[in-house]
């Protein structure tokens, strides 16, 4: 579980690499580092449910990435909201 | 028989029939679902956005829970995903983007137009915002607010609450829905009067 506020780092993970996968977190934040801006509820895994497999719930949060940080000629102040899924996120 | 070369509205009603006898969606819950998606247009969301603007505590629902302030309009929600709302201040505003495919909150903007679906709107929406908005929409978002890019990538469903524009002092609720544009509530645009 991770408390809003905390810093997060998006896995830096490739699963597209060994096979059929449905993967609801964006390439271009892998690896990255931001911030939980609150937990929006559990909802089944979709990385199961598009292969019609029994699909645990799974935490999803609202998290806040420096533009900035991901592309460098980004004005540094504006910001990314992205709904990820707790098992894609890790304390860096 | 091929699939591709099927009579599309034969098919239809053999798939109806099967979904019907094996008990899982039933013709009344499939009527209901056509008069919901026929019923879902922008000026829903317009409706909602226009509530907002003269009454504080429906304001306050709707950000905290935008499918309540759904269908505490009468807007149906039922099997929809969760809807956020994101508020545009003075300091902050708000672009809503898929970059992974096309996730819309269609049961209060309707289908999303086509340009919502572009390689070229997700990438520049992400990428350059302010360009984006800027050369295609004339949208100048100035430098001292915050642009914030909302990628809409798993199960809730967001619209931006926009701003009331100036010179609208005084406006009914509906006077202030009809100026409520789709792209306003993506983000693309300001109301303006």
């Amino acid at each position: 579980m991770f408390a809003a506020g905390e810093t997060v780092r998006v896995k830096d993970a490739w699963p597209e690499a060994s096979g059929p996968v449905h993967i609801r977190t964006p390439w271009y934040v892998r690896g990255q580092v931001g911030e939980v801006v609150r937990r929006l509820g559990s909802f089944p895994n979709p990385e199961d449910l598009a292969f019609a497999r029994p699909a645990e719930r799974r935490p999803l949060y609202h998290v806040r990435f420096r533009k900035g940080a991901i592309w460098p000629e980004a004005k540094p102040d504006d910001e990314l909201l992205i709904e990820i899924y707790e098992h894609w996120l890790e304390r860096p | 028989m091929n699939i591709l070369e099927a009579d599309s509205a034969r098919l239809l009603a053999a798939v109806r029939t099967l979904l019907e006898q094996k008990g899982i969606v039933s013709t009344a819950e499939v009527r209901e679902r056509m008069a919901v998606t026929d019923a879902a247009s922008p000026g829903q969301g317009g409706r909602m956005v226009a509530r907002a603007w003269v009454d504080p505590a429906y304001r306050a629902l709707m950000l905290e829970d935008g499918t309540k302030a759904a269908e505490a309009l009468g807007i149906m929600m039922r099997g929809m995903p969760p809807l956020g709302v994101l508020e545009n201040t003075p300091e902050v505003h708000n672009l809503v983007v898929c970059t992974l495919c096309s996730c819309y909150p269609r049961a209060v903007l309707g289908y999303p137009p086509f340009w919502y679906k572009s390689a070229s709107f997700r990438a520049r929406a992400v990428r350059d915002p302010r360009e984006l908005l800027a050369s295609e929409w004339k949208t100048i978002i100035p430098d001292d607010v915050k642009l914030r890019v909302v990628d809409s990538t798993a199960d809730y469903r967001w619209m931006v609450l926009p701003e009331r524009p100036s010179g609208t002092k005084g406006w009914d609720e509906d006077r202030l829905a009809r100026i409520v544009r789709e792209g306003d509530m993506i983000g693309v645009t300001v109301p303006t009067v």
